[in-house]
Formats: C-alpha cells, structure tokens, sequence
C-alpha cells in the first residue's frame, strides 16, 4: 500500500472510529450503570465537553499544521469538526429530553400534538431565558452551516475562497461555545478558563500570523500604492 | 483562515486530495493517532472512578423514631450508594465524586467543636461532650440542591435546639454561624480559591432553634460517612443543601447577620436565607422543579420543600423574593 493508501484508508478510518469512542463509552456506561447516581446530568456533561473538544482539536489543526510542516494532518480538520457539530447535536438532544421534555405536563398524554407544542415552547423559552442557553444555542447554530457545506459537492459550489471566509465561524462558535461554559458552572471556574486559554492561543495564532504577513506584504509593497 | 490570503489556498488544500505525504509523516501520524486514543482511554478511567459508595460503618444504638420525620411509605428514601456517591463537599474537590473519593482519609476521631461569642458556655467541646445525654433521632427528610436535584435521606441526629439551649446564648446572640473544618492535609479542594475557606453558614438563632433543624451524626442508622459530612453537620430541611454546613469545628453565636461562604462568592446568586422557594428562580435557572436522584420526569418544588406548615410562620411580614 502507498502512504497515500495507508492515510486514506487505515489512519483516517481509525481516527473515525476513535472520534466515536467518547459515544460508545458514554453509551456503555450508561446502560451499565457506570455513571454516577445522576445519569442524565453526566451525559448533558459529557457530550458539552466533547463537542468543545473536538472544536478545539479541529481548530488546532491548521495551527499544527503551520508550525510542524505536517501537510498531511489538513486531511482530518473537516472530519473533527464534523464530530463536534456531531456531539453538540447529541448535547442538545440530550438536553432537549432530559431538561425540557422531563420537565413537562402531559395534559393530552405524552405522545401528542401538545406535547410536541409544549415541548418546543419549553425549549424556545429556555433559549430566550437564561443566557447561557442562549449562547450555547448560538455555538451550536454557527456550526450548522458549516456541517451542511462541509462536502466536497459544496466546497466545489461555494470555491475555496468563499468556502474558507464561511468556515471563519467556527471562530466564533469557539469563542461562544466558552462563553457557554463559563456562564454555567457555578463557582469552579477552572476547566472554562483552561478550555478559554486553549481557544485563545489557537485564534490568537490566527491572528498574529495574519498580521505578520500583512506586515511582510507591506514591507515587499511598491513605493506608489496601486489602485486596488 | 487569516494565514494565508484566501485566493492563494490551492483547491486541493480544501479538497484534501493530492497531498504528497512520506513515509515519516504517516509514522508520525500513527503515532498521533495511538496518542490520542490513550488520551481517550485514560480520561475513561477517570470517569470510571465515579462515585465510590462509603463502606458501611458502625451501627449507631438507640436511635428513635420521630414524629417530624417523613414516613417511609410517603416519600421512597434514596439508597446509600445515591447518598454517598454524589455529593458537594467542595473541600474534597468539585466534581460530585470527589468526595466520596478522597474524604475517607479525613480524621474525624478525636472532634472537638469551638463554642463561642454570644453564649455562657464558651469552650472546646468534645464530639463525646456534645452527646452526652442526647437521644438520637431518626429524620427523613427531602434535601432539595440548590442545583435543582433532589433526594429523600434517613438521616440520624438531634435537635439542634438542644445543642444551643447548652451553651446558654445570651440575650444579645441573634445569630448562629457554622465553620467547617480545614485541613490541608486531608482536603485537596481547599488549596484551591473556588470559595474563601474555611466554609461559613449561618441561622437566624430562631431558625436554629426549630425542632427540624437538628445536628446530623448519622445514616440509614449508621455513623455519617465522611463526604456527608461526618462526624457533624447541621441539616435544615427547608432550606437548600448548601447551607447545611458539613464537619462543624466552630459554634459562634453573634448579634449580626453571618457573612455565608456562598452569599460572599455571589451576593446576587446566593441569599443568606436560601429557603427552597418555587417562586424564586436562580437567575441562571428555574427553581420551579427539580430532579429527584432515581427518577426521570421531573418534580415541582414545594414551597420551603414541603416543610411550608412547620416553618412558614418564622418568615410572617418578610419579603421571601427580596430576601432570597
Ligand atoms: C443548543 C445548544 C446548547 C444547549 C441548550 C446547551 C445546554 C447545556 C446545559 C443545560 C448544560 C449543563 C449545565 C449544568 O449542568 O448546569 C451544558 C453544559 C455544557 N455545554 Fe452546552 N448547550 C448547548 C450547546 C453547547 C455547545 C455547542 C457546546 C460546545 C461546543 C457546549 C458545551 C458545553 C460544555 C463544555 C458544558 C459543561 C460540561 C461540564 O460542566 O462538565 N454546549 N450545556
């Protein structure tokens, strides 16, 4: 097999396949009873985390990438961020049933037309209500646009360009996504601030090496500045 | 990406075809690859240290029933492992399964307890002084967190009344302030400044001395486990968990209002009367329901968590939202 082989279907696959073990685990302990007494909490817990995880693995790829030389590890950075949008959709599920929907009446029974109204009204409200739904609602809406377009059907439709200025939000969905965090734990406010020091090197990166190459662009400018 | 100007990324760098890798960098990238993956088995076994039920301990003798305590067949109580497994005792830590994790190396023989301020019986009391002649106590009672769960617990103790009716307050002790014990040998959590140790709780001397409120010292009829607060903790019903201060080595009766460790970290958050009200909501959440440990579908929070008839009269004329 050539290195490209090997990359393509031995190294991404397992990468896939790791990428789902928080999920297996997460699955396996809860049907065995291998999470605390509040199940439910854990899994909200777990899922929040490992979306944020994968957002800052996906965002520390191109960083890596620059600084290393490794050219080959670009090959991961759609996938991984992927798997975050993925686990913050499980957060929200998670969330939309343990939270909102246990939290219901059933006046008409709980499989009905106003349970679903109700079901929605609750979420609808929580988001509008407490501001850390909000913003963790806001995270997760950020990335929705960016896992529809992240085929190769659309990076061709949208040009690189345009597809790499879109993909600028997963900034923002990182920098919310903290936000998220921060807002909700109650006084221990050490694991969002580390998550919050993570995010800020990997765009502060960004930015310095944008501003350093502004600055190299400058300097090999001509004298009489052109029209643009 | 800000690095480069958007027009100058190649295709094939969002395509992610056509990329010349050698054979070093997919050495280096399988080592990645292992790397990551003992990265996710070992945060799983962090995980799966979750919640250690204690051993059981020493039966405690003669413990009555008591009248104000739930009966068994009104709320179903939750098990041992429930109650001993998640826990907020942040001097162990933060997570719910830290203390049931590392409390076990706290000494908890020989206790004493500091009785000060406003009272007669100023002194150093040993946990065997405070006992003598006390009758213990079966109380169930909810236990609402502040967090919006909930459990039915058995706890074993006695009225905090006669505790206080010993140390003979005087007519100025308005107050009674609660100090949890801190050691940095035995408690990991206190090296950190997630609060300001040690952890300070208060009562309005009248709360104090209602018979609901009383000393825990036990569990399902057994010596308290150390995450639950052994070897003494205050436990008031109608209020939330966290004013029930855990491993007490200070007493101290005073004429003002006691600072609290949870009002003093976040004023607009946490009130010094923390009585469980429905109507009230966190600003970050609602109040209005909670989850009972075991159970899926969540329940409404009674009013001073079912204890309204008891203790209602103690708050006639004060304004409960504003006094949170
Ligand atoms: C629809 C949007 C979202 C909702 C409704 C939501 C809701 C929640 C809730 C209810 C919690 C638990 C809070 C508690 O236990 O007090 C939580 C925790 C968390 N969420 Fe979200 N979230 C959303 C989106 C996100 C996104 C997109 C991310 C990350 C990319 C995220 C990351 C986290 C993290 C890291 C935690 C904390 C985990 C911990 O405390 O260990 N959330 N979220």
């Amino acid at each position: 097999m050539t290195t490209q082989n090997v990359l393509r279907f031995v190294v991404k696959p397992a990468v896939c396949a790791a990428a789902l073990g928080p999920l297996a685990w997460l699955t396996w302990a809860g049907l065995t009873g291998n999470l605390s007494v509040n199940p439910l909490s854990d899994l909200t817990n777990e899922t929040g985390l490992w979306a944020l995880r994968f957002l800052a693995i996906s965002l520390a790829i191109t960083p890596l990438r620059r600084v290393t030389g490794w050219n080959w590890v670009i090959r991961f950075r759609r996938m991984l961020g992927l798997y975050a949008f993925f686990y913050g959709v499980l957060h929200f599920l998670v969330y939309t049933i343990a939270d909102r929907f246990a939290g219901l009446d059933f006046p008409d029974g709980m499989a009905s037309w106003t349970t679903a109204r109700n079901l929605a009204a609750s979420v609808g409200e929580d988001i509008y209500k407490r501001p850390f739904i909000t913003i963790g609602f806001t995270a997760l809406m950020l990335m929705l646009p960016l896992a529809i377009t992240s085929t190769a059907g659309w990076i061709r439709r949208l040009g690189g360009k345009r597809w790499n200025a879109l993909h600028r939000l997963a900034y923002v969905s990182g920098i919310a996504a903290v936000v998220h965090y921060y807002w909700l734990v109650k006084a221990d406010v050490r694991s969002p601030l580390l998550y919050a020091a993570v995010m800020a090197v990997l765009l502060g990166a960004r930015v310095y090496w944008a501003r350093m190459k502004a600055a190299s662009v400058a300097r090999s400018a001509p004298a009489v500045p052109r029209r643009a | 990406m800000l690095i480069k100007k958007p027009a100058d990324i190649p295709y094939s760098e969002v395509t992610d075809r056509k990329l010349y890798v050698n054979r070093r960098d997919f050495i280096r990238a399988a080592a990645g690859v292992a790397a990551a993956g003992a990265g996710v088995v070992s945060i799983s076994e962090t995980l799966f240290a979750a919640g250690q039920p204690a051993p059981h301990g020493r039966k405690l003798d003669g413990v009555k029933k008591s009248p104000l305590s739930l009966a068994p067949e009104q709320e179903k109580t939750n098990t041992w492992d429930q109650i001993t497994s998640y826990n907020n005792y942040y001097e162990f830590g933060t997570d719910k399964d830290s203390p049931s994790l590392v409390a076990n190396k706290l000494k908890t023989e020989p206790w004493s307890v500091q009785v000060e301020g406003e009272c007669a019986k100023r002194g150093n009391y040993s946990l065997d002084d405070i006992l003598k002649g006390v009758a213990l106590e079966e109380r169930i009672y909810r236990h609402r967190c502040v967090e919006a769960w909930s459990m039915v617990i058995p706890w074993v103790g006695f009225p905090l009344s006669e505790l206080i009716k010993k140390a003979e307050p005087t007519a100025k002790a308005k107050f009674v302030e609660f100090t949890t014990l801190v050691d940095y040998g035995t408690m990991p959590g206190v090296r950190q400044p997630v609060l300001r140790w040690p952890y300070v709780e208060g009562l309005r001397l009248d709360e104090a001395m209602h018979p609901l409120a009383i000393m825990a010292v036990g569990l399902y009829g057994e010596v308290l486990p150390k995450q639950n607060g052994a070897p003494l903790r205050l436990v008031v019903p109608w209020k939330y968990g966290f004013k029930g201060a855990k491993s007490i080595v200070r007493i101290r009766f005073t004429e003002r209002q006691p600072m609290n460790s949870w009002q003093e970290s976040a004023p607009q958050e946490y009130g010094f009367y923390s009585n469980v009200n429905p109507n009230v909501d966190h600003p970050r959440w609602t109040q209005a329901s909670e989850r009972r440990i075991g159970e899926f579908f969540k329940r409404k929070t009674l009013m001073f968590n079912g204890y309204a008839d008891q203790v209602q009269g103690l708050y006639a004329g004060l304004d409960l939202k504003r006094n949170y």
